[in-house]
């Protein structure tokens, strides 16, 4: 059941809005330290479900992302380091 | 004496914490900051059932005891007993979102490791309830350990039940662990989720409020729209609400400087008591309207939850200048008033995306140098017709307000690089979930700011009031003198005009700039005192003030007072709230500085340029 398949493997960024999609890993080096520290506190860590639910008005950046039970907001910039598999629905 | 036993309360941002501590305290809140730090420290006082006192203290939300903010590292410092000027709390209460609780439980455990005496209010039951979610305090309870309260803290309900809990807590002796067993965030995090599961009995999935709202609000074409209206009647209200209040604060200050004429006997007594004292605390509450109606829309759009949203929308454009989109409410207030917009900027997570917003908060052009444009521009700008509808004294006004945005976009983005560099956190928040604030939460938000204005940026602004006063009056002058030629402010005006006299100012203006330090809108009383003072003839008085200025002043020197006035150093009132907010003089030392560069600069190339095109 909701096994990804490889190589549908993309970034958090390329996810279409209302994809629902599982974190394969997150690239914290290419992140800040209070960046990587802000976003295990959302949650985003491998395993979890996420999904792209709106996107900024200029230019699709900031993307609001549902984690959890939690609606974020990240830049797009930051959800590149994140890969994910879509998940099959 | 023995200090009041102190109970923490802390939890994740958005958890409803500071409408707990509401609650629990009502609106008798001290409001300090933490010593060398710019993080407020809010603090209450609650009896328990047998009449012992204990003191209250809101911990900044964090989302765990590892911070990645200033806030987040008072929050833990207090927690460990490490915080400079705190003493270690004796017990916690701990608020959870009920429809958020894999996350909030996280920071909830490790709280919980600390080993202090403890309560868990479960907040926002209503809402849990309102995404389909029963959950089970009980089961909560017995996985925590730790005594679990539902509470709806907007809605005032299960506070006397959290109460109760509390008084058993501090009641019983204890006798807890106080070695910290620290888990990792990793398995903290497992637990949590572990936990949540346990803890609900059922979820019906229904289609959320919230994002509902949100497909409308932050709809890439409707969401920008939106958020235009909403400012719009923001400014609408704050300039129309805010005329009664601020015309009846004028009648007062008239009268009481009216009553106290007559009482005092001529001299320098009466003068520093009426034109210092009075005159200096009118300026400080003439401000009070305007700051208190902007702070109720700032409160309701941040209780609300839309604040963060309009964040969002407007993220991508202020990134581009190195800001982040928290700044755009502040920016905006503060073409109401600088004053409310630097002291809305303790939103912004990061300190130097913050401080960045400060200092070019006082370039978005404040509504009191309208009066000042309103005059110069009415003197020398022709009234001719560009277009329909279109006359050119409106696009000159248009033209200096978009003057003050791009020095404060272009500010921003040499600040970034200069003295600020360094990226900031970026731009990581939560949306909350929409709900409606309790209006007496908002009330208490708003006395607060009141309270913080009077008394931070209120004395700073009557003493410089008053040492103004004293300048322009002192020595007096004797018969046959002006005062203006004798008082220290007039020698002080003529060491001004041997600095500005390049850029094409003449005495007037000299005189005028050293009073508008105290407020923009007196640089026009200042002039027209200049011009009544020394008016010769008799039919001065008649003779209206911008017909005057068109006679004396050339069009190059108009307008290279306009140009001045668009990034002019600040009034005393904003430089006072700069140093309240940044804790110290150096950044508001800072921004006056380099305010009068540029404003020195404009000017000058508006004077050279217009004297260069013969005007």
């Amino acid at each position: 059941m909701n096994a990804p398949f490889q190589h549908d493997v993309t970034s958090l960024d390329l996810l279409k809005v209302g994809t629902k999609a599982r974190v394969l890993s997150v690239d914290w080096a290419a992140l800040e330290e209070s960046e990587a520290c802000r976003l295990r506190h959302f949650g985003f860590d491998e395993g979890v479900t996420v999904e792209p639910l709106h996107l900024g008005p200029f230019g699709r950046d900031p993307i609001a992302i549902r984690v959890g039970r939690m609606t974020v907001a990240i830049r797009r910039r930051h959800a590149g380091a994140i890969s994910v598999a879509p998940l099959i629905q | 004496m023995n200090p009041l036993p102190l109970v923490a309360v802390a939890g994740s941002p958005n958890a409803g914490k500071s409408a707990l501590f509401n609650a629990l305290t009502g609106a008798r809140q001290k409001v300090g900051n933490y010593p060398g730090v710019t993080v407020e420290r809010h603090s209450g006082r609650l009896m328990l059932a047998d009449g012992r006192p204990i003191e209250l203290v809101d911990l900044p939300g964090a989302y765990s005891l590892e911070p990645a903010s200033p806030d987040e590292e008072v929050t833990r410092d207090v927690l460990l007993g490490k915080q400079k000027g705190e003493r270690t709390p004796d017990a916690l209460v701990i608020v959870i979102d009920a429809s958020n609780l894999d996350n909030h439980l996280r920071f909830c455990l490790q709280l919980i490791e600390l080993g202090l005496p403890t309560i868990v209010a479960l907040n926002m039951v209503d809402l849990a309830r309102r995404d389909g979610l029963e959950l089970d305090p009980k089961a909560l309870e017995r996985e925590l350990g730790v005594p679990v309260t539902e509470t709806v803290a907007v809605r005032r309900r299960g506070i006397p039940e959290l109460q109760k809990a509390l008084d058993d807590m501090l009641s019983a002796p204890f006798c807890g662990v106080h070695e910290p067993v620290k888990s990792d965030l990793i398995n903290l995090q497992r637990r949590a989720r572990e936990i949540a599961t346990a803890a609900v009995v059922s979820e019906t999935p229904v289609r959320r409020w919230t994002h509902r709202l949100d497909s409308v609000l932050l709809h890439p074409v409707f969401g920008p729209i939106i958020l235009a209206t909403i400012m719009f009647v923001m400014f609408q209200a704050v300039f129309a609400w805010s005329q009664t209040p601020v015309s009846w604060i004028e009648d007062l200050v008239a009268w009481l400087s009216g009553a106290a004429t007559n009482a005092l006997p001529p001299g320098l007594l009466r003068s520093m008591v009426v034109d210092g004292a009075i005159a200096g605390v009118g300026a400080v509450i003439t401000f009070l309207p305007q700051i208190l109606i902007l702070f109720f829309f700032i409160l309701l759009l941040e209780g609300t939850g839309y604040m963060v949203r309009a964040a969002f929308l407007m993220d991508r454009l202020m990134h581009g200048v190195g800001l982040s989109g928290r700044a755009f409410i502040p920016l905006l207030s503060s073409f109401a008033c600088a004053v409310p917009g630097i002291m809305a900027t303790r939103t912004i997570d990061d300190p130097k995306d913050r401080l960045t917003t400060i200092l070019v908060a006082p370039l978005m052009t404040c509504s009191a140098r309208l009066p000042v444009y309103t005059l110069i521009i009415a003197a020398f700008i022709p009234n001719t017709r560009l277009a329909w509808g279109v006359g050119l004294q409106g696009v000159v006004m248009f033209g200096l307000y978009i003057t003050g945005i791009c020095g404060a976009l272009l500010a921003a983005f040499v600040l970034r690089r200069g003295v600020l560099k360094g990226s900031g956190s970026g731009f990581m928040m939560e949306l909350p979930k929409y709900q409606w604030p309790l209006l007496k939460d908002v009330a208490i938000g708003i006395l607060t700011r009141a309270q913080i204005f009077l008394k931070r940026a209120g004395t700073i602004i009557l003493g410089t009031t008053i040492i103004l006063w004293a300048l322009a009056s002192i020595p007096q002058a004797g018969p046959g003198q002006k005062q203006s030629d004798v008082s220290i402010a007039g020698k002080i005006g003529r060491g001004i005009e041997t600095v500005v006299k390049p850029i094409g100012f003449n005495q007037d203006i000299s005189m005028a700039l050293l009073p508008a330090m105290a407020a923009r809108e007196v640089a026009v009383s200042a002039i027209a005192t200049v011009y009544s003072i020394d008016g010769t003839d008799e039919q001065a008085g008649a003779t209206r003030l911008e017909d005057r200025l068109h006679h004396r002043w050339s069009l190059a020197t108009a307008l290279a007072f306009l140009a001045w006035f668009v990034f002019a150093p600040q009034c005393i009132s904003t430089i006072a709230v700069t140093r309240r907010e940044t804790n110290g003089w150096k950044w508001p030392l800072f921004m006056v500085s380099y305010l009068f560069v540029l404003a020195y600069g404009a000017a000058g190339l508006t004077y050279w340029t217009a004297v260069a095109l013969g005007l």
